[in-house]
């Protein structure tokens, strides 16, 4: 009944002649973006709070005698907006004049060349000449860490950054000090802003005051081919957008998409593209006297195709790394069907996961979700390391709703106030006999989310914790139709995506489990596709290390056959959602790299198994059929249908241990990437001694 | 004006004082516990008068902590007005007024004797050390230009005469009484009868 009042009670405006309808709350710049007339602005942005200082966005308003700043304006109803006048016109003028009195010529030599908001809207509104003869202010540059090159000269004090910091990133680092002509945007003492969101007041920025520092006079935007993909380097599954010269992927930036990222990505994410250029495989290597030596494809093949023949099937054993996608993973798994071998796992550490439901391994709630939340419980996670952009959604729900937040174990500073209410596995067994005070807390709330983290998941009540949580949960009519609280936050891109393969199938009757074989020596060949983060003591194996960088899997190898990064192919990633995304290639294999479902065709075909030769196509859909709840591409599953599995747990007392994750060295790529590990030295000297400068 | 620059060489530590601390809980009840920030001006303005007329970055921090705020949100504050000094000044710190009635008056005179006088730059502690000076906008006290302001005093009516003697009993740590140089009492006309005929003195 509600709505429908509201929408025959939506009031009207006139933008140009033209009346429309808005929402209640709206200001006027954001009603004449629904008249599609295009507001020029520089300190407005839709995701952060109105400062309305920059004055771009002046539209004249009928019986008032001055122009109006239309971002910081409500609208209401019966206004009379005009914004092509003369009037209109002459203040905007006056308003870039006053802009461009301080703002250096030096266009030609600035980073921001070309996408630059300043530039463009100069274009319109700029005078041809400048009536200001008096020196221009000159401010020195700031430091702002490894990432985010300043010229503080060319900043129009929007503030975006400022605000960004304070609300976004929830690091209130940097700040406006001084005042009038001399007021500066500056870091508290010109320190590195410690977030994994840093990076974002580059694309914020409209000028060119804050640019990127790695990608400083790389290329200009114009230069660059741009290519739509996902990113892979932690299951969030940002939506990115690839930007290439030639073959180097140049940079990497954040497309908008409102159900994931928003308009962020995560540093990471941003800048570990410099590794896909350095410390690349580009031909295939053997092992010979200890030293790996460059070798032939041919040669390669036919040495491990000999070693394959050499054992049997049981022995032969697969890792698949974290950042494969589905299609090279099912090629993966049809050839180890093929060799007969069942040893196939990815997991890096031997955690429970219970994959007979598509529940029992996803994010259910989903990241737009978050934001309906009323209650927040975090069982052994850290999401601020662990998926930083679904943290930068927690923060933003916590901000807007100052909903509570609870920690079970200690993921240190997450950017938002959280309560600490146990650290042991008592803790929970107590919340599910509803010994606890929080039970009552999460049993009151409408819509809860419990947010299970790997480390949890890694224990030795890990089945306990899964099982029993989720039992509670629909017990207690927490798992609906409508809301579903159990969420687990995985952190390789690949998992989701494996475990909808069915990759852990058929794994329950067998006795003894992947790490123990490896531990007990069970294997000869130890296939890593990809895999640079299984922690184990290398004995007699024959290892085959199968990826695109020279990294710890390489490391350890007898051959190594090289493939290529997820730049240079297209591929489908499922994020931890269970959403289903589609990587696109940007550029293309280095040197005789493959991709991955190539390179095990060629195989087969030294094999003798002329008929399992796969093609792309054909592995895209059936990977399509098989996927469990498959709705739609980019799109979040259907829900599963609710039961009670009883299944038998054993609990065991012990401390919910958050294992640390090294930040900037989660992956091969990010291990490869010079920018990387100066965030990671300046890190770990903040660690050490509490200050970086 | 530029920047206030932050001064290199920082005490460490800094803490109230007791009988400070007892201010800072009568300063914190005027604000609701949700926004004690607001009492970020009170608190830094109480931190300059414990350390000598200037706050380090200490104090700021402490505040900071005091008040659960950001470090950079007290930096703003602080590098924001003008009356907060951010690096030392004498112990006599002298403000001199040069907005346009002050000036018109002869405040540039005024800032040439101080600059012989005690430093020859602003913001520059004296050879002696006890001495400092910078020029600052309208304090309000047009009616008796020009004036300056001696640590919580003002010094008014000046001549270039009169400051001179006033510069040099700070010099020698002897400083002269402050009010009128020309004998007014407070700001009141002079030379001109009321109503029962006599004058103000």
């Amino acid at each position: 009944m509600i709505n429908i009042y509201w929408r025959t009670k939506m009031p009207k405006l006139k933008i140009n002649g033209k009346e429309i309808e808005f929402e209640k709350g709206m200001t006027v710049l954001q009603a004449c973006e629904l008249a599609d007339v295009e507001i020029p602005r520089f300190c407005y942005h839709e995701k952060l709070s109105i400062a309305g200082n920059c004055r771009m966005c002046l539209v004249e308003m009928e019986k008032s005698a001055k122009p109006i700043a239309s971002c910081a304006m409500p609208a209401t109803e019966g206004m009379n907006i005009k914004t092509n006048t003369p009037f209109v016109e002459k203040a905007r003028k006056g308003v870039m004049e006053f802009l461009l009195a301080n703002h250096p010529l030096d266009c030609p030599v600035c980073d921001q060349g070309g996408e630059c908001d300043l530039q463009d809207q100069s274009l319109y509104y700029g005078v041809d000449k400048s009536r200001f003869v008096e020196n221009k202010r000159d401010v020195k540059e700031k430091y702002m860490g490894p990432l985010i090159k300043t010229q503080m000269t060319r900043c129009i004090h929007c503030t975006r950054c400022v605000r960004f910091a304070t609300e976004v990133a929830g690091v209130p680092e940097i700040g406006a000090i001084g005042r009038g002509e001399n007021m500066e945007i500056t870091t508290y003492l010109e320190k590195s802003m410690e977030s994994e969101l840093s990076a974002n007041v580059i694309d914020l920025c409209p000028v060119g005051a804050l640019t990127s520092k790695p990608y400083a006079f790389e290329a200009r935007p114009w230069e660059l081919k741009k290519t739509e993909s996902v990113d892979v380097l932690d299951a969030v599954g940002s939506n990115i957008r690839v930007d290439t010269y030639n073959w180097e992927v140049k940079r990497i930036l954040p497309r908008l998409n409102n159900e994931i990222n928003e308009e962020w990505i995560s540093d990471k994410t941003r800048f570990s593209c410099d590794g896909l250029l350095k410390q690349r495989l580009d031909v295939p290597y053997i092992k010979k006297d200890n030293i790996l030596q460059k070798t032939t494809w041919e040669e390669a093949i036919d040495l491990l195709v000999d070693k394959i023949r050499s054992v049997h099937p049981n022995e032969i054993a697969g890792h698949i790394g974290d950042m494969i996608n589905m299609e090279n993973a099912l090629s993966f798994m049809k050839f180890f069907k093929t060799l007969k071998s069942e040893n196939l796992e990815f997991r890096e550490k031997d955690l429970y996961i219970n994959s007979d439901e598509k529940m029992n391994y996803i994010f259910n709630s989903s990241i737009a979700g978050i934001e309906d939340a009323d209650i927040i419980l975090l069982v052994g996670t850290n999401p601020r390391h662990e998926a930083s952009i679904l943290n930068a959604r927690i923060r933003k729900t916590f901000v807007q709703k100052k909903i509570p937040i609870f920690s079970l174990g200690n993921p240190g500073d997450l950017t938002y106030d959280y309560e600490i209410i146990g650290d042991r596995t008592e803790d929970i067994k107590k919340i599910l006999n509803k010994e606890h005070s929080f039970s009552q807390k999460l049993l009151s709330a409408k819509k809860p989310i419990i947010i299970i983290g790997e480390s949890a998941l890694e224990l030795k009540s890990g089945r306990y914790i899964f099982e029993e949580l989720k039992k509670f949960l629909i017990k207690n009519n927490l798992i609906n139709d409508n809301w579903n609280a159990l969420n687990i936050l995985v952190q390789n891109a690949s998992t989701v995506g494996l475990l909808d393969l069915k990759i852990l199938q058929g794994k329950k009757e067998k006795s003894s489990s992947f790490f123990d074989d490896l531990k007990n020596r069970k294997f000869k060949i130890l296939y890593l596709l990809g895999s640079d983060n299984l922690e184990f003591q290398k004995n007699d194996e024959f290892i085959v290390y199968q990826g695109s960088h020279g990294d710890r899997g390489a490391e350890i190898a007898d051959l190594i056959l090289p493939s290529a990064a997820y730049t240079e192919q297209n591929g489908l990633y499922e994020n931890l959602e269970g959403r289903i995304q589609e990587g696109k290639k940007a550029s293309y294999p280095i040197g005789e790299a493959l991709e991955d479902w190539k390179i095990f065709n060629q195989i087969n075909k030294k094999l003798g198994f002329k008929d399992k030769k796969v093609n792309f196509d054909e592995l895209r859909k059936e990977i399509l059929q098989t996927v469990p709840n498959f709705s739609e591409i980019n799109e979040l599953p259907k829900k599963s249908e609710i039961k009670i599995n009883n299944i038998e747990t054993s609990f065991f007392s012990e401390k919910i241990f958050i294992r640390e994750l090294d930040y900037y060295y989660t992956n091969s790529i990010s291990r490869s990437s010079k920018t990387m590990s100066e965030c990671r030295q300046i890190r770990q000297k903040i660690k050490k001694d509490g200050t970086n400068n | 004006m530029s920047v206030k620059k932050i001064h290199d060489d920082q005490p460490k530590e800094f803490k109230f004082s007791e009988e400070n601390l007892k201010k800072v809980e009568q300063i914190l009840k005027k604000y609701p516990e949700k926004n004690k920030k607001s009492a970020v001006m009170p608190l830094l303005y109480l931190a300059q008068r414990q350390n000598d007329n200037w706050i380090p970055l200490a104090a700021m921090k402490y505040i900071a902590k005091h008040l659960a705020m950001p470090y950079i949100s007290v930096y703003e504050v602080a590098t924001f007005y003008t009356m907060y000094n951010l690096a030392p000044v004498g112990k006599h710190f002298i403000q001199v007024c040069t907005t346009t009635p002050c000036l018109l008056r002869g405040a540039d005179k005024i800032v040439k004797l101080c600059k012989e006088n005690i430093s020859p730059n602003e913001n520059e502690i004296s050879k002696k050390g006890n001495c400092s000076w910078m020029e600052v906008e309208c304090l309000g006290a047009c009616v008796s230009a020009p004036m300056v302001q001696i640590n919580d005093d003002y010094y008014e009516d000046l001549d270039e005469k009169s400051t001179k003697e006033i510069l040099i009993s700070l010099i020698n740590d002897k400083p002269l009484k402050p009010g009128s140089y020309r004998g007014r009492k407070n700001t009141s006309p002079e030379k001109v009868p009321i109503s029962n005929g006599e004058k103000h003195a």
